[in-house]
């Protein structure tokens, strides 16, 4: 099953992937940095893009700048190919790059996402975009930048650590069901961007390449392939990726991570697969709605 | 054996929210104490007795002179001592009885007994039992041992002093009073107190007013006489 | 044995004001050390150059590790001197507020020392939270609120046990019971003698409270216009000061 679109004509008037080639290469130097040193920030001059910040103005640089004419172009947000966000940047790529877009993270080359990585795991020369919106995962602990830099420089650490110990001494466990911070390549804490928990795992020794663009923050950061990624934890209370405990209502999963849609006044809900692109390529349940 | 041999010692002090007057006290003492003997002294009032007991002790600084303490098995001259080693002496060597217990609030009786055997390493037990039976001798009933002594009458802080002093059992041994604010029955505890440690090798210099105490305890007595020139 | 910190010929100054003026000074192991002076003394400069905390003009303090490895803290690098900070020394605050993390529950404040060097285990971490919270005489089943919910005393408190919990070899203290009623002065005063005498700290006291530091200090050091003055065995100091400073210091003090 195909979902390839073929290559659109792209707009005149436009450098290819919208951004000039001079930024671009001031990405790809921030991006290179960022490879050679897993998880470290690094910041660069971030453009205006044609959407407000928040909406995913770092992973758009990121892709343009990583963007070639034969790539495959993937958007999801929330796992969804079909929301309005991941659509409106799926079609600002093919206006502006006329690159090749598509619904299936195996036939995809580059994946924009937001919220989630996809179920179907990544293989070698795949990369994943992740739009950030506050890279620091120091952030809420530690006001002040330089600080928090310094802390950074210094692998000083203990303070996430206390953040965790807060939420088991009050909730009994982990609070942070998304963003959970991780340890990358023993080195450097980084914020996965509001990615669940439960998506954590696919991070460590993934096969593709993985990039986080935080456009209003302007930092860059990478985790390269086969790279070592921890989801930081106490010894006695260690890290649980957090799913419903349901199948899907489409496609019967019991593995992937589900959303869960009212689907009436009266109360009435389901539970299905956040990974449109993984539920649409499974056999459907016979009584599937 | 000579355990102290202190000579020429002056002291003066000098007043300078006084104008800088000048006020001698001591000149040229010379004192030699020997292994289990007691040495008293004596002299009237304002002779500057206990000015020598501490500057025996470095709890005043000498302006002159030498004293010299066996101490770890050495002759160390201890007016020229610097802090540390004022220190060290003091924990293993000098212990004093002075007329009064400095109170260290809410630390109970028993344990301000136990210290100085604590800072030179007897375990906490053995301290604790050591101090108690000494505390008990003084005729201080054990439900008082648990007690800060900030509440005790004089002659009450003056025996947990007095436990304090002997329980670490140094071997050169100052005590100022010992007997001031005591009844009969603890007097004799004390020149009891007083008699083993010589005995038991323990040199002691001592002030005592109470001149039976005086004439019980003391081998000699050195007589101490005021200054009378100006410094 | 030698001396644990070590500093000669410190001189730092503030435009025209000589806040040390050719300091030297040591402390040793297990010495509790006072450095006392009006405002303005210099003490509290001095503290802060001894803890790598201010860079002073001229001079040297040479720290020596417990592995004997000497280190001259006025070269350290920021890492180094946190690194120090972390394992080997402690730091106790006039103000408790500057130390604690307020919005951080008391355990977690005990705590963050122990996670910062690497303790992992959620369990450990608390059991010696609390076993530290009940060593500075606070209810350990109080671990989990707030230190806004606590007196400035128990404050105060709760900075010690979160400076004492990774068992440091030396303790910088600035005024730590300053701003504190007398009562909870004294309480916390009886508190740090304890602490100290038990775990053997070398502590370097910054205090204008004389009665405080003829508790605490073996050894007092007298400053005046950035300079010592006079220095010596806390009871001969404060018996037989020398300096005209010093008398008119101890002179000063209600006798209690």
């Amino acid at each position: 099953m195909s979902e390839t679109s073929p290559k659109p004509r792209p707009l005149a008037g436009y450098n290819f992937g919208y951004l000039d080639e001079a930024t671009k290469r001031m990405i790809r130097r921030a991006l290179l940095k960022a490879v050679c040193i897993p998880g470290h920030q690094v910041p660069f001059g971030a453009r205006e893009m044609p959407l407000p910040y928040g909406w995913g103005t770092g992973g758009i640089q990121v892709t343009s700048a990583v963007l070639g004419p034969s790539d495959v172009l993937k958007v999801i947000d929330q796992g969804a190919d079909d929301t309005t966000n991941a659509v409106s940047i799926r079609r600002f790529f093919s206006r502006v790059a006329g690159v090749a877009t598509t619904e299936s993270t195996a036939e995809a080359s580059i994946i924009q996402t937001r919220h989630r990585i996809p179920e179907t795991p990544l293989r070698e020369g795949q990369i994943l975009v992740y739009q950030v919106p506050m890279p620091e995962p120091l952030f809420k602990l530690e006001p002040r930048v330089a600080e928090s830099t310094k802390l950074h420089a210094l692998a000083d650490y203990g303070l996430m650590q206390v953040k965790l110990y807060e939420d088991i001494a009050r909730q009994g466990e982990v609070g942070t069901s998304y963003n959970h911070p991780v340890m990358v390549n023993h080195r450097y804490l980084m914020s996965p961007s509001p990615i669940p928990a439960f998506d954590n795992p696919k991070m460590h020794m993934n096969a593709g390449l993985q990039l986080f663009g935080a456009g209003r923050e302007k930092r860059i950061y990478a985790v390269p392939p086969y790279t070592d990624v921890r989801s930081l934890d106490f010894e006695d209370h260690p890290f649980k990726p957090v799913r419903a405990p349901h199948a899907c209502a489409i496609c019967g999963s019991e593995e992937s991570y589900l959303d869960e849609v009212i689907t009436d006044d009266a109360g009435g809900r389901m539970h299905v697969c956040s990974d449109t692109d993984y539920c649409a390529s499974r056999p459907p349940l016979e009584d599937a709605p | 054996m000579i355990m102290l041999q202190a000579q020429g010692l002056q002291k003066s002090f000098t007043l300078h929210l006084q104008g800088g007057i000048a006020m001698a006290v001591l000149r040229n003492v010379d004192i030699t104490l020997r292994a289990g003997e007691c040495v008293a002294l004596a002299g009237p009032s304002g002779a500057g007795k206990s000015t020598l007991m501490r500057c025996l002790y470095g709890n005043y600084g000498c302006d002159g002179g030498s004293i010299h303490l066996r101490h770890h098995g050495a002759m160390v001259d201890i007016a020229a001592a610097d802090a540390r080693q004022m220190r060290e002496v003091r924990r293993d060597t000098l212990g004093y009885v002075s007329q009064f217990l400095r109170v260290i609030p809410r630390v109970p009786s028993l344990d301000i007994v136990a210290e100085p055997m604590r800072a030179r390493g007897v375990p906490l037990e053995e301290a604790r039992a050591r101090a108690a039976a000494l505390l008990t001798r003084l005729n201080m009933p054990p439900s008082l041992h648990g007690l800060p002594p900030a509440t005790f009458s004089g002659g009450e802080q003056q025996r947990v002093n007095l436990a304090r002093g002997f329980a670490a059992a140094h071997p050169v041994l100052l005590i100022d009073e010992p007997t001031a604010s005591l009844d009969a029955a603890n007097a004799a505890v004390v020149i009891a107190l007083i008699e083993e440690a010589k005995a038991a090798g323990q040199a002691i210099i001592g002030i005592f007013h109470d001149l039976p105490v005086r004439e019980r305890v003391a081998d000699r007595l050195l007589h101490i006489e005021p200054v009378c020139e100006p410094a | 044995m030698s001396a644990l910190l070590q500093a000669e010929g410190l001189d730092l100054r503030f435009g025209a004001v000589r806040a040390l003026d050719g300091v030297a000074i040591s402390i040793w192991p297990g010495e509790v050390v006072a450095i006392v002076g009006e405002s303005g003394s210099g003490k509290s400069s001095l503290l802060r150059v001894l803890a790598g905390m201010q860079r002073a003009d001229a001079g040297a303090v040479l720290y020596r590790d417990a592995a004997g490895a000497t280190h001259s803290v006025l070269d350290a690098s920021d890492a180094a001197l946190r690194r120090l900070m972390r394992s080997d020394w402690g730091f106790v605050h006039q103000n408790a507020r500057d130390a604690l993390r307020m919005e951080v529950s008391a355990g977690g404040n005990v705590g963050e020392r122990l996670m910062a060097a690497g303790d992992r285990h959620y369990g450990h971490i608390r059991e010696v939270a609390a076993h530290w919270l009940e060593r500075v005489e606070m209810d350990p089943a109080r671990m989990d609120e707030s230190p806004k919910n606590f007196s400035g005393g128990m404050q105060q408190r709760l900075q010690i046990a979160r400076t004492l919990v990774t068992n440091p070899r030396l303790v910088f203290m600035d005024e730590p019971t300053g701003g504190l009623d007398v009562s909870v002065q004294a309480r916390l005063l009886d508190l740090i003698r304890g602490l100290v005498a038990d775990l053997g700290l070398a502590v370097l006291l910054v205090t204008h409270d004389i009665a405080a530091a003829r508790l605490l200090a073996h050894r007092i050091v007298v400053m005046r216009h950035g300079q010592v003055v006079e220095e010596g065995l806390t009871d001969r100091v404060l018996d037989d000061p020398q300096h005209p400073y010093t008398q008119l210091l101890v002179s000063s003090v209600l006798a209690a």
